[in-house]
């Protein structure tokens, strides 16, 4: 395959944006702001710039965007490309702790506990920011922050928070919730993990769990168990394990298509005990734990692959107006403005839905219609604009010095995890069946 | 009309009282485009943000209340309507109040360093902070002058291109320790005193989201320059702004007698 390198003054497309200090740094200390072109990457327009007008933001809300962005870009960004290629966040901890200061573990969570008692709106808002710099920690970041804080805020007893939430959203502990199995997966309360009572109260939890994000890192996990097998989805517990638990093993960490860096891993759970006050929520009532919570994750999620289809619209939008070809930039061609047209239509579109629906569900209102709704369309549309983000880069596109390629790789998992497309599509039209049950 | 301050003012009594000034700039990230009729730089429409000088003097007037060297701080920035938003990332970052004095549209573009001094000159003379931290220079016309100007219309002591400002030995007075072309020099300077703000300073915290929530709550006063006396009429014309020169290719040599051979082609060297 030939292709030619194209004569870009910089690598635009792969490095972050300089922060206000490097910059500083740059123009020494005889500041002279110069309008110099070949200075390129100090100066272009490296972000796609996002309307927030549009969509009804508070100026607080807008100032968290800006806050998260630069934050984001700055300690995030410029490692992305190395932890996917390495399929490892070394720096996770200290950056859980960076996480931990500005609120971001707990947006949703209570203020006694050290979270910012914030609307799933801002969450989602902090979610897209981090997506956009990289979706493999963000995708961590919403198992953490809200598959396992936000699970404990709404069902854990007094005792549970105060044990549990402090440290998780200090940024000293990382989080993160097993439901799935290795054969059961759209089929979740099939789940033949058992959890058997003894004489003092406790439980004994034997079985295994897959694709568990975080499942290698975390501290503390919101495990789902049947408590009474033969009462099918109404013989689900929901037990919170710590890690140090006799019996708990990560035995794997998974080797994944996308979303490297964000650690999987398979749960191996050999006679753990559980005591009894480790139960969250009400015995056997497990489902409605599960499935209520998949509705918010759903929702929250859906910030993910907007932050994706944001950052193929930074990097494809602006590669189009440097590279040139026939005399001109390539994105002055039509066919190039259709395809930047598209994406820039799904972004905000995309935009407004999940921002509508976080709304509602701030003001108490819980579609499972809607919830499904979003993650579907965003998921599938993130993965259009990345592939459209790959090909306005051409052969550039293909090889992995741009990012445009793992934005596709981390793009596809939206369609599967928190439900397939197929699942989502499903609940969406039992719900609609359901409005014309006679 | 001046809104009057809340009386009850808290920790002024304790510690010094900061006022930090704040300008509003073309964010450092755009790419600046020259308009057409060479009047200037585009602005409209173009992201701006705090001047990143100014967000190390917001710091730093922080992190002196937090050491309890400071009591109150104040964020004052002259500019459009739009520099409140400048002003609200202030309060984020932790400055107890703001001053916004609004400039009519018609006269931003002519306005020049030596307003603006003026105008901070007039709120230092009621305002009567112990000291004023701005940064050295704004990144849109680099003049390196505000912070000069007004020590001197104030007859204050200045000490410029700060990279640590403490308590003298006597706690009577402050050290400041200034970048200057021959390495650091370190001055005692008695307050009431200006000081302005260089890079290594320190390392501006990002505003957190209850920080940024209580933000709006503090209290955020509008000021005219007629009700502070100040006349705006411009002392300098720009005739026209241009871009640079575009860098013409340069030429390699292998030894430094093909350089000065190439230096005398050009009539660079005799």
């Amino acid at each position: 395959m030939q292709f030619i390198r194209p004569v870009l003054h910089s690598q635009v497309c792969t490095s972050a944006r300089p922060s206000a200090r490097q910059f500083l740094q740059k123009l020494g200390k005889s500041c002279s702001f110069s309008l110099n072109s070949s200075s390129t990457r100090l100066y272009s327009t490296e972000f796609f710039p996002i309307n927030d007008e549009l969509y009804g933001l508070t100026d607080e809300q807008k100032q968290l965007r800006q806050t998260i962005f630069q934050f984001c870009q700055k300690e995030l960004a410029p490692k992305a490309q190395q932890i996917d290629a390495e399929n490892d966040f070394k720096d996770i901890k200290k950056f859980w702790r960076q996480c931990g200061e500005l609120g971001l573990l707990g947006v949703t969570a209570p203020t006694e506990y050290g979270g910012l008692g914030a609307s799933y709106l801002d969450h989602a808002i902090v979610m897209e920011e981090m997506s956009r710099a990289c979706a493999a920690v963000a995708l961590s970041y919403g198992a953490h922050s809200n598959l396992c804080v936000n699970q404990i805020v709404r069902h854990g007893t007094d005792e549970q928070k105060s044990r549990y939430l402090p440290k998780l959203i200090s940024g000293e502990w990382i989080g993160a919730l097993a439901m799935s199995e290795p054969n059961a997966g759209s089929d979740v309360v099939s789940m033949t993990m058992r959890a058997d009572k003894q004489s003092d109260g406790s439980y004994v939890l034997n079985g295994s769990k897959f694709w568990i994000t975080n499942g290698p890192d975390a501290d503390v996990i919101v495990v789902y168990a049947k408590t009474k097998p033969e009462a099918g989805a109404h013989g689900i517990t929901t037990f919170l394990v710590e890690r140090d638990s006799p019996g708990f093993s990560c035995s794997r960490k998974l080797d994944k298509l996308g979303m490297r860096g964000s650690n999987t891993g398979e749960l191996v759970f050999d006679g753990v005990r559980v005591p009894a006050d480790r139960v969250m929520g009400r015995l056997d009532g497990g489902v409605y734990v599960l499935m209520s919570g998949l509705d918010i994750e759903r929702l929250l999620l859906s910030a993910g692959p907007l932050g994706i289809m944001q950052a193929a619209c930074d990097t494809a939008f602006q590669y189009a107006h440097i590279r040139k070809a026939f005399g001109q930039s390539i994105g002055q061609f039509q066919l190039l403005q259709g395809k930047m047209a598209d994406m820039y239509c799904r972004l905000t579109s995309g935009r407004c839905y999940v921002y509508s629906v976080t709304r509602a569900l701030a003001q108490g209102s819980r579609q499972p219609m809607d919830c499904a709704g979003v993650i579907l369309k965003c998921a599938e549309d993130a993965t259009q604009s990345a592939l459209d983000a790959i090909q306005i880069l051409g052969g550039n596109g293909y090889i992995n010095e741009y990012p445009a390629g793992r934005l596709l790789r981390d793009a596809k998992l939206y369609e599967i995890g928190a439900g397939t497309s197929e699942v989502r599509r499903l609940v969406i039209g039992r719900a609609i069946n359901n409005i014309y049950k006679s | 009309y001046i809104h009057i301050i809340n009386k009850a003012d808290m920790a002024a009594s304790k510690g010094l009282k900061i006022l930090v000034g704040c300008k509003r700039v073309i964010d450092y990230a755009v790419k600046v485009r020259v308009k057409p009729d060479r009047s200037g730089v585009v602005t409209e429409g173009v992201k701006h943000s705090m001047n990143p000088f100014d967000e190390i003097a917001v710091e730093e007037a922080v992190r002196m209340k937090e050491k309890k060297l400071a009591g109150e701080a104040v964020a004052i920035s002259v500019g459009p309507p739009q520099s409140q938003e400048t002003l609200r990332t202030a309060l984020a970052m932790g400055i107890d109040r703001a001053i916004h004095v609004e400039i009519p549209l018609a006269q931003l573009e002519k306005l020049q360093p030596i307003h603006v001094s003026k105008l901070l000159a007039k709120v230092c003379e009621s305002e009567k902070p112990d000291l004023v931290i701005l940064g050295k220079q704004a990144i849109d016309d680099d003049c390196n002058q505000t912070g000069q100007m007004l020590a001197a219309l104030l007859d204050w002591p200045q000490a410029t291109f700060a990279s640590k400002i403490e308590p003298s030995q006597d706690s009577k007075q402050l050290r400041v320790t200034r970048e200057v072309d021959g390495g650091l020099e370190t001055i005692d300077v008695s307050v009431p005193a200006v000081v302005t703000s260089d890079l290594r300073l320190n390392e501006p915290r990002y505003a957190t989201l209850p920080n940024i929530m209580k933000a709006k709550k503090k209290p955020l006063a509008k000021m005219s320059p007629d009700q502070l006396g100040v006349d705006l009429q411009p002392r300098q014309e720009v005739i026209s702004v241009e871009d640079p020169p575009v860098r013409k290719a340069g030429a390699k040599v292998e030894s430094v007698e093909d350089l000065v051979g190439k230096l005398r082609e050009k009539g660079l060297v005799k």
